[in-house]
């Protein structure tokens, strides 16, 4: 067939392609009724371009129907609106589902804090100069400051204590969820970095309380932080374990080739660290306007257990029927 | 395409297979168009630092907490917000580029998140010393967030212009042309309008045994086959 009979032929074709293309194009949040015939129009169009490229019809009609494809391609296979949607089952069942999947990582994790920060708790507890050879004396005297009994607000340093819950809700969010988002990133240098930041906040958070325990700081240190403590260490863990994932993929690819492992490893670590964010950020809301406040001790010891009980629960049970379902068991 | 051996050793285009069995073409954005864009994305993001440090700092505890929260979010999700919902950020917009799914698709929130939350691996130890150093090592220019995330970035698709063929009495070429030489006919006759007279006519001079002996007359010649060839005999 001639090339101008074909364009001929076919351009009402392409043409009511790309006016739908162009509609579709102009926002990808609204939820769209994909209009019936596009696939259909699609593949004819998918056809043309084959037909045209093997014909050796002129390379402006090919180039032009190449991209017309392209951006069929482009809005057939995408997804669409929805957003909320996806959050709200992202936080009642994939998340906490991610997690269970990946429970060895997260114990590996988990070893990897935990264990220096019960050791040099114990031992700063014990020997109240340990603490000066894990944080410089400018920090420490900092520290006592904020957690000294006769402080009017626990928990900030005296030239922070004029400044609102709100400025410290901020700092916390900047911080701490910087500091989770880091912590999965720097998995992808073989884990080390990860690895590195796990001890190091074991380390720091295990010696602040050992040192403070001892000072008998007890009733200001712990009823502080017994308010976020469920959400912040949990979410420092996961965070950690999502980049030992990216880290394990480098280091031992298993049946994949390298690239595909960091590929397969970093999809299945991202709601591990989407999930560790969005906790940081709920403890950072706790941290700066529920732990610093005046109640009595019972009180914000028993906010903290029970926060530590829903959460454990949550990583335990949600999702749970979902999960049966899609496994069939 | 026409070649794949040779095109895949000297270009930086890559084709992906759709379902459809149709191979969609790629051309991939190399370092330096890259880094360009993302020094207009630094600067921009300079200025809006600049500008929510100046503005928030007077009101107090509020203030600071949402200037932090925005550094926050300009520090992380900047890329992400651009990317999702146009697929380029603005320094990428001005250079012409566009992120990707490896296949060709426009880039998920899911993605989008995991190449910039690995920026951060990227930037060390140094101005994206680790991202160059992967960019380098594999045929599609990706720094290590685009490996993990599974991303290219890629030339955005420009509008294609038709250039009609002139026209001309289609005449029949005198000798059986291949599928090869009748494209070479069309694209020399597509491409008329943007070259001079001259250039015309020394470029057809080269197919003088086939058409005419003067170069003037064996440009419309050629035309005129071109004509032929998409029209037919009429």
């Amino acid at each position: 067939m001639k090339q101008e009979l074909f364009e001929q032929r076919h351009q009402s074709l392409w043409n009511e392609l790309t006016e739908q293309l162009d509609t579709l194009e102009k926002s990808r949040f609204r939820r769209q009724e994909l209009p019936a015939n596009l696939p259909e129009l699609y593949r004819q169009t998918c056809n043309h371009y084959a037909l045209a490229r093997g014909r050796r019809y002129s390379p402006n009609l090919v180039e032009q129907l190449h991209r017309l494809v392209l951006r069929g391609h482009q809005q057939l296979y995408t997804r669409r609106g929805g957003w909320i949607w996806r959050l709200i089952s992202f936080i009642a069942a994939d998340f906490p589902q991610a997690l269970r999947r990946q429970i060895n990582y997260f114990l590996v994790a988990l070893v990897l804090f935990l264990l220096p920060g019960v050791l040099l708790g114990v031992f700063c507890y014990l020997d109240q100069n340990l603490i000066y050879s894990v944080m410089s004396d400018g920090e420490v005297s900092n520290m006592a400051e904020m957690y000294r009994p006769d402080n009017a607000r626990t928990g900030r340093t005296l030239e922070r204590s004029d400044e609102s819950d709100f400025a410290m809700f901020g700092f916390y969010i900047y911080n701490n969820i910087g500091i989770g988002f880091r912590t999965f990133a720097m998995g992808i240098l073989a884990g080390v970095g990860t690895v590195f930041t796990l001890i190091y906040n074991g380390v720091v958070i295990g010696a602040v309380a050992g040192y403070l325990t001892g000072l008998g700081y007890v009733s200001t240190f712990w009823s502080f932080v017994s308010g976020h403590s469920s959400l912040e260490l949990t979410a420092i863990v996961i965070c950690g374990a999502s980049g030992l994932m990216l880290g394990r993929a480098v280091i031992a690819p298993g049946p994949y080739s390298r690239l595909d492992a960091i590929r397969l490893q970093a999809k299945q670590a991202l709601p591990l660290v989407m999930g560790g964010g969005l906790m940081l950020l709920a403890a950072a809301f706790i941290e700066a306007f529920w732990s610093a406040n005046s109640l009595p001790n019972e009180v914000k010891y028993l906010f903290g257990i029970a926060l530590w009980i829903l959460m454990i629960c949550y990583f335990v049970f949600a999702g749970r029927s979902k999960e049966e379902r899609r496994h069939g068991s | 395409m026409e070649r794949p051996g040779f095109s895949e050793l000297t270009d930086t285009v890559r084709t992906h297979e759709t379902p459809e069995g149709i191979r969609l073409q790629l051309r991939m954005a190399g370092p330096v168009v890259r880094a360009c864009a993302w020094a207009i994305d630094a600067l921009i993001r300079f200025v809006l630092y600049g500008l929510i440090g100046a503005m928030f700092s007077f009101f107090g505890g509020v203030g600071t907490a949402v200037m932090l929260i925005l550094f926050f979010l300009l520090e992380w999700f900047y890329p992400v917000v651009f990317e999702i919902t146009s697929g380029a950020t603005p320094g990428k917009k001005a250079m012409g580029l566009v992120v990707i799914h490896d296949n060709g698709t426009p880039i998920s929130f899911a993605a989008s998140f995991a190449r910039n939350l690995l920026r951060a691996a990227d930037f060390l130890p140094f101005l994206y010393a680790a991202g160059l150093l992967s960019m380098l090592m594999n045929r599609d220019f990706k720094r290590l967030g685009d490996l993990a995330a599974g991303t290219l970035v890629v030339y955005k698709e420009l509008p294609v212009e038709r250039h009609p063929i002139p026209e001309v009495d289609p005449v029949r070429p005198p000798l059986e042309l291949n599928v090869d030489e009748q494209r070479e006919l069309i694209r020399f006759a597509e491409r008329s309008e943007q070259l001079t007279t001259d250039r015309q006519m020394e470029l057809a001079s080269q197919l003088s045994s086939i058409t005419a002996t003067d170069p003037g007359s064996g440009v419309r010649r050629i035309w005129a086959f071109a004509n032929w060839l998409t029209r037919g005999r009429q």
